[in-house]
């Protein structure tokens, strides 16, 4: 799977006619053509703050486990309880592999038939084989307890599109267009009916930080529903929002992004994802390891700083302190909100504590950073 | 949006000539595909550059961007505006948005650069 990238067509959303004429900048992400920005990303993103932004997700991946034992298969192949779901709730989760590397990170929706697993769009293959090789062990092979004839897993990516509106404006905008009572669909809670006549999925679930709304809708509807919303939302400022922001967004909130911050080498605990770890369950995939690494103690962890000099964090740029390189920068950008530069990046256990000293390395030249606690913007 | 009076080079940087100095920024398509610069890693005034070598780098949201010194000599001035107010570079790419100049070695070098037809017909390839 390391060739996705090369030498392959992207393929494209239903919606990418739709970026082109709007004047997007288009590139490839995980294998997909997709906008990056539109007006510009620091526009975009403040827009979203302020008002509302429209996203194409349809990239992403989405996978059904259904039959007797999709529950137990479920509580089995992720780290978060979701087994005592009711229909309506959705809830974020890790997939870890038995060492705790994180396989993907992910939102599992309770649906009356089935769980419906939102996966990132460049681990969809990967997702799928991992899961169905759960599917397939047997308890005592690592597997879950469960008869793999009672689990089916079936992939929904290329037959599910999904627009996102984010944003404090997005309750009244999206209001015109359905029946629903989205009054009533509090965070992290879904409702299945129509907006502007297309069936979907309604879940009041984003990236951004902001109050918001995901759609999971029929490819066909994609296009016609994309038009009724800015349509809708255009007096209210709803504008088209490209990666760029999303991705900014996403970082003033501390959400690690795959392949980023977190990936198969990381653990959900050294990525600060405890909360999704629920070690009073009875069996999950990484238990085991996790556990040893909550006993012993992890040896670095995510944390998030600010620059206290002039520059941008970038990936892969070393961190050091008292001299001594203690880890590396996943994510940093200037942030749109604050005009400050913000990054994250693991570092060495002992240096993780908010107030701690670090310097950056960028272009040879080492910049003072500051660890600090918590979300860089409060919402 | 290529003025005629400037010299360009592959890497789209433009050069003022300015009586044996040049005043170096980047082209109009260079800053549209960055998008909105928010950095602008300046060098030393002071400093010698050869032509060719990356001598400071332009930052945008998303990407990192170094430039060239389109000609060899000394930093003799920088655009210090920039530090606080990097979008110059969107806003005024040929204007405000210049990032340094640098006295000529051998002005001679300047004959090298490409003309504003020439620079088109890059970037339009």
């Amino acid at each position: 799977m390391t060739d996705s990238a090369a030498g392959r067509t992207p393929k494209r959303t239903p919606l990418y006619d739709e970026h082109v004429a709007a004047g997007a900048r288009m590139i490839e992400f995980a294998g997909f053509a997709m906008p990056v920005e539109y007006s510009g990303i620091i526009a975009e993103h403040k827009t979203v703050r302020s008002a509302a932004g429209l996203f194409d997700l349809s990239h992403m991946g989405e996978f059904s486990v259904s039959g007797p034992g999709a529950a137990a298969f479920m509580e089995w192949a992720v780290t978060n309880k979701v087994a005592n779901m009711k229909e309506g709730q959705a809830r974020y989760a890790v997939i870890c592999k038995p060492d705790g590397g994180i396989v993907d990170d992910v939102v599992v929706y309770r649906r009356a038939d089935d769980f419906l697993i939102v996966a990132n769009a460049a681990n969809i293959e990967k997702d799928v084989a991992w899961l169905d090789y759960l599917r397939r062990s047997w308890p005592g092979e690592g597997g879950p307890p469960v008869n793999p004839e009672d689990v089916v897993i079936r992939d929904l990516s290329d037959e599910t599109a999904l627009i996102a509106i984010q944003g404090p404006r997005s309750e009244a905008v999206l209001a015109r267009l359905t029946g629903a009572d989205l009054s009533a669909v509090r965070p992290f809670r879904f409702v299945e009916d129509r907006v502007a006549g297309h069936r979907a999925l309604i879940s009041r679930t984003g990236y951004t930080g902001e109050d918001g709304f995901e759609l999971y809708i029929a490819p066909e509807a994609a296009v016609p529903l994309w038009r009724a919303l800015l349509e809708a939302g255009g007096p209210d400022g709803l504008v088209p929002v490209g990666l760029g922001a999303r991705d900014t967004l996403r970082l003033e909130m501390r959400f690690p992004l795959y392949g980023n911050d977190i990936d198969e080498t990381t653990t959900p605990l050294e990525a600060g994802l405890d909360f999704v770890v629920k070690f009073d369950k009875e069996g999950f995939v990484g238990k085991e390891a996790l556990e040893r690494q909550r006993d012993q103690g992890v040896p670095r962890r995510l944390v998030g700083f600010k620059l206290e000099g002039r520059g941008i964090p970038r990936q892969g740029y070393p961190l050091f302190a008292g001299g001594r390189e203690v880890g590396r920068v996943t994510s940093g950008s200037m942030s749109p909100s604050l005009g400050e530069p913000v990054g994250m990046g693991y570092v060495e256990a002992a240096c993780a504590e908010p107030g701690t000293l670090l310097e950056m390395e960028m272009r040879g030249r080492r910049i003072p950073a500051r660890v600090v606690e918590g979300r860089f913007v409060e919402r | 949006m290529y003025p005629e009076d400037l010299r360009y080079t592959k890497e789209h940087e433009w050069v003022r000539l300015e009586n044996g100095r040049a005043r170096v920024g980047i082209t109009y398509y260079a800053q549209d595909e960055l998008g909105d610069v928010v950095f602008v890693d300046l060098p030393r005034v002071g400093t010698n550059v050869q032509a060719g070598e990356a001598f400071a780098a332009v930052e945008s949201v998303k990407a990192v961007s170094d430039v060239y010194a389109p000609v060899s000599g000394r930093i003799v001035e920088v655009n210090e505006e920039l530090a606080d107010r990097p979008e110059l570079i969107n806003e005024d790419p040929y204007g405000r948005g210049w990032i340094a100049v640098i006295e000529m070695d051998n002005p001679a070098e300047a004959d090298e650069l490409l003309d504003a037809a020439q620079y088109k017909a890059l970037i339009e390839e």
